[in-house]
């Protein structure tokens, strides 16, 4: 939406006035993420820039959270938790939410629009709803602080994302690719490896990174449900923001900022080959 | 009607000689059966895992055994009495009876404290003259009436009888802040006590306003992204997708970070002799911390339907309304706004719905003014005042607002149409 | 229903690995921060190396009695011992959630043999309960703000003229109700008496209304000296311990304000059905010998419950301050001392603490 030349002076004002607020907008959204990373590496334990760091002056920054980070085996312990549910959790829900959304996305299911409401369902119902509901659920079944009721919790959040993401990746989905390659002579398993999978795997995958993120970063259910020896990173982050907030969570902050932006870049790429494979956009 | 046609016409058979109509009901059936063998495994995993665990939560919301387990003896005693004048002795004996089992199985106590909750000071009352009543011997009024004045009141009777139903409305009052009168009325509590009505409201008007805020902001960028070239707008996307995707712990943190008195932002202020060092700003552990929080964490959720849907717009339309002499902003409310509507709706319902059910950002930066309901949940179900069935009763009524709204919206824009990224 | 058994088999599977795991573990449930430090050098890092057993430390206290509660009514108990109030043990005794001790055949005697029931302080042993320490809460400042010299009566605290600035109090109706009656004229040894009337209860919270205004609340026991070194605060209600831990480990300038201080016991009680009870026999009958609560006392400044550590007690570890002074049971401490009413707290706690809740979110 390039300005035209033939612009009325309102015009040109509304137009550079619309950007501006745009950026502001843009810069609301993204600053708070980038500022705590250079705050992670502040040589004093306050969460604002001292006078070395705005000077640039390297005595003002150090790595001692983030020492301090690695050198804590509570810290670390709870990172290896964390990845321990959310790898778990995130390989049983994509599994089961695959299937479910193959099963959804074929012609004949019965009550799809009912069965699709209740899968998505943990979704929406609030965390705090779930945790207190699976809380005292789990406790009567002896699974409250075990990592195996956690991970089953995560599954329940983890699910609907997946059924949502490959749903879409399956509603643009060409079934004559399949009666083409059966008529070239494949028989089913090929069609599947070789055009099916191919053309679900992105919705998989993009299935698979929320499910992992949203176990990852879930912190109101693990905070009732694990027990000692499970607490992930989130808990230890949400007891230390309500208790004394040291630069130390900074730090691991900082590490999760660039966790996201890897993840978002494998989305990103991911999105565009799938793009690129249904031949939807030329690049 | 449907006899009469097929009497008329040969039926047309499959290869194997059996009506080509049952063949096919037949190969759809099984094809129903397989669709849904593919999604059954889902489907029971979430009934055992998430519904049966919400269907037990709202019967404990209701459920109310202790009296009725720990006190049978006496709350059958009392389905006779009246409740005009102090119980007569045989109430008093099945008390005494109940008090020497639950003594014995230390169980006493469990209904003592449910009285407590009710009359402060009931639990003592009882629990001390359960250690005495195994040296009595009937008649037992006598006794009980001398040991304590308490065990005339005609209240604690009354509470005890009512609480023996085994299904109770009661959290259900608690949480609409109304409660019994002693006379078996419901009306409100003391203004000392309310406080839920409160929070609904505030969670309610509180997500209202976040809503509305993240329609004026994203509605602009939205709109940046949907006109810009591919690249660019791919490029601007990033900037909502790196929040979007960004632990909310960690946005929350970053929040703190910036808005405390000690904060980025104040500092910078008073570096800059904006305010001096005694002036500084309190914009977080109130409503103000609560309320930019969270339009931070939700805004990406109105943008991404909103941008999906203003892609799909072609800038012709604004231009031909235009070229046809529609003043810019008249062209603009007549022609895009209108074909932006399902993508608004869809994102102030689900901003709506994730922002009443939300209390680990106002659990953080909330204080005392800007927490929600949950928070409230959260408390009911922790500390030594307890009242989990209370946090039942809460959750409840939050999960019935939202399972409505969550119906409107799957009936207005279809839960299917969701998406991320 | 193939399916129902597998799955039943392989959840039994589960939980029992999970306790043949647990056998030579025990879960003791603390309050965190400096004190769980002090229980872990002085209590389970000699058990431990005595006996192999792993001890797990989760920081639940503050909701001892709810989590007892939830466990035992699932009949699913993980907590082993749990350190907590005595107000909040008495009350799980009574509810049949935790276990009856008898002091003499539970603990160990003092050194000259003085049986555990005459040699803990009187009082402090509950039916259930077992005494570990008397702290104190009181009013704390940082002398930095009030250079002219900081609050020392309680009347001082509610004078916002000549001491202004924010105050932190904890998020509870127990002590804080005290001090406003106190602060209101209320002779001290008739203060449970008042608040055991809706008058006194109303006079309470219209005494707190006055300095709402200047109040933050603080939850957890760290939280306190982190908002006096912030400055978030500065005068904050405080446990004892953390901030002599905040002045001698961190140079914090804090001063403790003993004017009304009001001290309580602390100690262990048992959850019923933790099938481990000799494993906890046996730890319980050492973390709560004569050396081991002096032994505490090198960590953090609270009163061991037994009289016999009394003369133990020396310097703070790794320094040359004798630990005597800052004790709560100092006699000079104890001058305007009120003992905490756990029988009033534990009748009165419930409804005080929903007006409490609503008091604050209102």
């Amino acid at each position: 939406m390039a300005l035209p030349s033939y612009a009325t002076n309102s015009e040109r004002i509304w137009y550079y006035a619309f950007r501006i607020i745009c950026g502001l907008i843009f810069f609301f959204l993204v600053a708070p993420i980038v500022v705590i990373i250079p705050l992670s590496f502040n040589a004093q334990p306050y969460f604002t820039f001292t006078k070395e760091m705005l000077s640039l002056n390297p005595a003002g920054y150090s790595l001692r959270w983030y020492d301090a980070l690695f050198s804590s085996s509570e810290w670390m312990n709870s990172i290896a938790n964390s990845f321990i549910i959310s790898i778990a959790s995130t390989i049983i829900a994509t599994a089961l939410g695959t299937v479910a959304a193959l099963g959804l996305n074929r012609p004949n299911m019965p009550a799809r629009a009912l069965i699709t409401a209740v899968l998505i369902s943990p979704m929406i119902v609030p965390l705090i709803i779930t945790a207190a509901a699976l809380f005292s659920f789990f406790a009567r079944i002896g699974l409250s602080n075990t990592y195996f009721g956690i991970i089953l919790s995560h599954v329940v959040l983890g699910t609907p994302f997946v059924v949502l993401t490959v749903t879409a990746s399956l509603a643009g989905f060409n079934e004559t690719l399949i009666r083409a390659s059966q008529s070239l002579g494949a028989n089913q398993t090929t069609t599947f490896f070789k055009i099916i999978l191919p053309l679900l795997l992105p919705g998989v995958i993009s299935g698979a990174l929320f499910a992992f993120v949203t176990s990852l970063d879930e912190v109101v259910i693990v905070n009732f449900m694990a027990g000692p020896s499970q607490t992930p990173m989130t808990v230890r982050m949400f007891s230390g923001l309500r208790e004394e907030i040291s630069p130390t969570i900074l730090a691991l902050a900082s590490l999760l900022v660039a966790l996201s932006i890897i993840l978002l870049t494998t989305l990103e790429l991911i999105r565009r080959r799938n793009e690129r494979m249904r031949g939807m956009s030329p690049g | 009607m449907a006899k009469s046609e097929t009497r008329g016409r040969q039926p047309i058979l499959a290869a194997d000689g059996t009506p080509l109509k049952d063949a096919l009901r037949r190969s759809q059936a099984v094809e129903r059966r397989r669709a849904f063998s593919l999604v059954a495994p889902l489907l029971f995993f979430i009934l055992i895992v998430f519904a049966i665990p919400i269907v037990a939560m709202i019967w404990r919301s209701v459920y109310n055994p202790e009296i009725r387990n720990y006190l049978p003896q006496t709350a059958a005693a009392l389905a006779d009495w009246d409740g005009e004048d102090v119980p007569p002795e045989q109430v008093f004996q099945a008390m005494a009876a109940d008090m020497i089992v639950g003594t014995e199985n230390r169980t006493i106590g469990r209904a003592a404290a449910r009285i407590n909750r009710e009359i402060p000071g009931a639990r003592s009352t009882m629990m001390r003259t359960a250690r005495k009543v195994d040296e009595w011997s009937s008649p037992y009024r006598e006794k009980f009436l001398e040991e304590d004045e308490d065990w005339a009141n005609l209240e604690f009777w009354r509470i005890l009888k009512r609480e023996s139903r085994v299904i109770t409305p009661t959290y259900y009052l608690l949480a609409m802040d109304y409660e019994y009168t002693s006379d078996g009325d419901i009306a409100p509590r003391s203004e000392v006590y309310q406080i839920y009505k409160q929070l609904f409201f505030r969670t309610a008007w509180m997500s209202i306003l976040i809503t509305g805020i993240c329609v004026l902001l994203a509605y602009p960028i939205s709109y940046m992204l949907a006109t810009q070239p591919t690249r660019i707008a791919n490029l601007l996307l990033i900037l909502v997708l790196l929040p979007f995707w960004t632990s909310l712990l960690v946005r929350t943190s970053a929040w703190i970070v910036l808005l405390q008195q000690q904060g980025v932002i104040n500092e910078l202020l008073v570096g800059l002799g904006i305010i001096d060092s005694s002036g500084r700003l309190r914009m977080i552990y109130n409503q103000t911390g609560t309320i930019v929080a969270m339009t931070h964490i939700l805004l990406p959720f109105m943008v991404l339907p909103l941008y999906s849907v203003m892609k799909t717009i072609p800038p012709s339309y604004l231009r031909a309304a235009k070229s046809l002499g529609a003043h810019p902003f008249r062209a603009w409310w007549r022609v895009y706004f209108p074909l932006t509507i399902p993508g608004l709706a869809a994102g102030c319902i689900l901003v709506f719905i994730l922002a009443i059910g939300y209390y680990i950002t106002p659990a953080l930066v909330g204080g005392d003014s800007g927490i929600f309901i949950s928070n409230l949940i959260a408390d009911n179900m922790q500390g030594s005042s307890a009242q989990l069935k209370l946090a039942a009763a809460l959750a409840t009524i939050l999960l019935v607002a939202v399972l409505f709204i969550y119906w409107l919206f799957n009936k207005l824009v279809g839960v299917d149409k969701l998406k991320f990224g | 229903m193939k399916r129902t058994l597998i799955l039943t088999a392989a959840a039994a599977a589960i939980v029992a690995g999970g306790a043949i795991a647990q056998d030579k573990e025990l879960t003791i449930v603390s309050w965190g921060g400096a004190y769980s430090k002090s229980q872990i050098e002085a209590y389970h890092k000699p058990y431990t190396e005595k006996t192999g057993v792993e001890i797990l430390n989760e920081d639940k206290s503050a909701n001892a009695l709810a989590g007892i509660r939830a466990q035992v009514e699932a009949g699913n108990v993980t907590w082993d011992v749990v350190d907590m109030l005595q107000a909040d043990a008495q009350r799980a005794c009574d509810e049949g959630l935790v276990l009856q001790i008898d002091p003499d055949e539970w603990l160990a005697p003092a050194p000259d043999g003085t049986p555990a029931s005459e040699d803990f302080i009187e009082g402090t042993m509950g039916d259930c309960f077992i005494p570990q320490i008397l702290y104190a809460t009181m009013f704390a400042y940082n002398t930095e703000a009030f250079p002219d010299g900081g609050p020392q009566t309680i009347a001082d605290i509610w004078d916002t003229e000549k001491f202004p600035g924010t105050r932190a109090l904890q998020q509870i109706p127990q002590k804080n109700l005290e001090w406003a009656l106190i602060a209101d004229g209320v002779p001290d040894d008739e203060v449970y008496e008042v608040l055991a009337t809706k008058e006194g209860q109303d006079r309470a919270f219209a005494k707190l209304d006055e300095i709402k205004d200047n109040v933050i609340w603080w939850t957890e026991g760290a939280q306190p000296p982190q908002m006096l070194a912030d400055k978030e605060a500065v005068i904050a209600t405080a446990y004892n311990g953390r901030i002599f831990n905040a002045q001698v480990n961190e140079d914090q300038p804090f001063e403790i304000m003993w004017d009304h201080q009001m001290f309580e016991t602390d100690g262990w009680a048992i959850p019923v059905d933790t099938g481990k009870e000799d494993l906890i026999k046996d730890y319980i009958k050492f973390a709560t010998d004569t050396q081991r609560l002096a032994d505490q006392a090198k960590y953090i400044s609270y009163g061991p419950a037994r009289k016999s550590s009394a003369p133990l007690v020396g310097k703070f570890e790794g320094t040359d301050i004798d630990m005597k002074p800052h004790m709560p049971t100092n006699p000079k401490n104890l001058e305007t001392a009120i003992p905490f009413d756990v029988q009033f707290w534990a009748d009165y706690g419930d409804s005080l603490e929903e007006r409490f809740n609503a008091w604050v979110a209102g």
